[in-house]
């Protein structure tokens, strides 16, 4: 089976971000193609390098760029939601005329157009929200 | 793409208090281009999206209501709205927009774009279509 992922709410505040990554990898662990992880709204916060929790806590940026980089994953920051809340890749940043970029290496920044064509071309597309 | 699926977009948040009904209709928006069998769910709060006379200029917010007039443009035609949400928060169709598009197979003509139905109807329909965006 194919799978698309949609994640909507950021890391630790919502247990989305947990959830979807559960289910990424055991649908992965399991022989099943993940598309694409797509991150909307707050979802966007996933992919901030500038994450620092406890260090008895999990690290939900590490943890989804870990499993992209074992599976060759493609993790995707909606590029709208993603300006709004301040991530930015080094392109992004300097087309912004800002002066630091927070981005996860593993992730890429993108357009809604990402999610559209994983439920197309996927068989289901799961969505982790509130 | 070689095939058309059913592409629902299902909104059950109030416009206002938080970014989901904006960024629900930023997707319907970019969705349109792909030529897909569009349409859109308001069930629970969601129903409030496209109630009329929006005014949210004191909070600040942009008011993005009137983008939802312009969806018959994208070729956005089919909106199902929850009957019963709607009852529930005392409201009836005269409190929403008048959503329609134009059919060019019939001169132009402006059709609605809403439709209510019953949560039994809504659910089939959601079970008829091939992807659900939850917002």
């Amino acid at each position: 089976m194919k799978y698309g992922i949609m994640v909507s709410e950021g890391p630790y505040t919502h247990q989305a971000s947990d959830s979807a990554y559960f289910f990424t990898k055991a649908a992965l662990d399991k022989g099943h193609e993940v598309f694409r992880v797509f991150f909307y709204h707050d979802g966007v916060n996933n992919g901030t390098r500038l994450t620092t929790p406890p260090q008895d806590d999990r690290h939900i940026v590490n943890r989804w760029a870990d499993l992209a980089k074992e599976h060759d994953l493609d993790l995707v920051l909606c590029v709208a939601a993603a300006q709004r809340r301040g991530i930015a890749d080094a392109d992004e940043s300097k087309r912004n005329g800002k002066d630091a970029d927070n981005m996860q290496e593993g992730f890429r920044i993108s357009g809604l157009g990402q999610l559209i064509e994983a439920g197309i071309q996927c068989d289901r597309m799961v969505v982790f929200g509130d | 793409m070689s095939s058309i699926k059913k592409l629902m977009y299902v909104n059950r948040k109030a416009p206002h208090g938080t970014v989901y009904a904006l960024e629900s209709l930023e997707v319907v928006l970019i969705g349109a281009a792909f030529d897909q069998d569009i349409s859109l769910a308001f069930i629970d709060d969601g129903v409030y999206q496209i109630v009329k006379g929006q005014d949210p200029t004191d909070t600040g917010i942009k008011n993005f209501a009137p983008t939802y007039k312009a969806l018959g443009d994208y070729d956005v035609k089919k909106m199902y709205v929850d009957k019963e949400s709607l009852e529930e928060r005392g409201l009836t169709q005269d409190d929403l927009m008048d959503l329609v598009w134009e059919d060019e197979d019939d001169d132009w003509a402006e059709k609605p774009s809403i439709h209510l139905v019953s949560r039994s109807e809504l659910g089939d329909l959601l079970d008829d279509s091939d992807v659900l965006f939850n917002f």
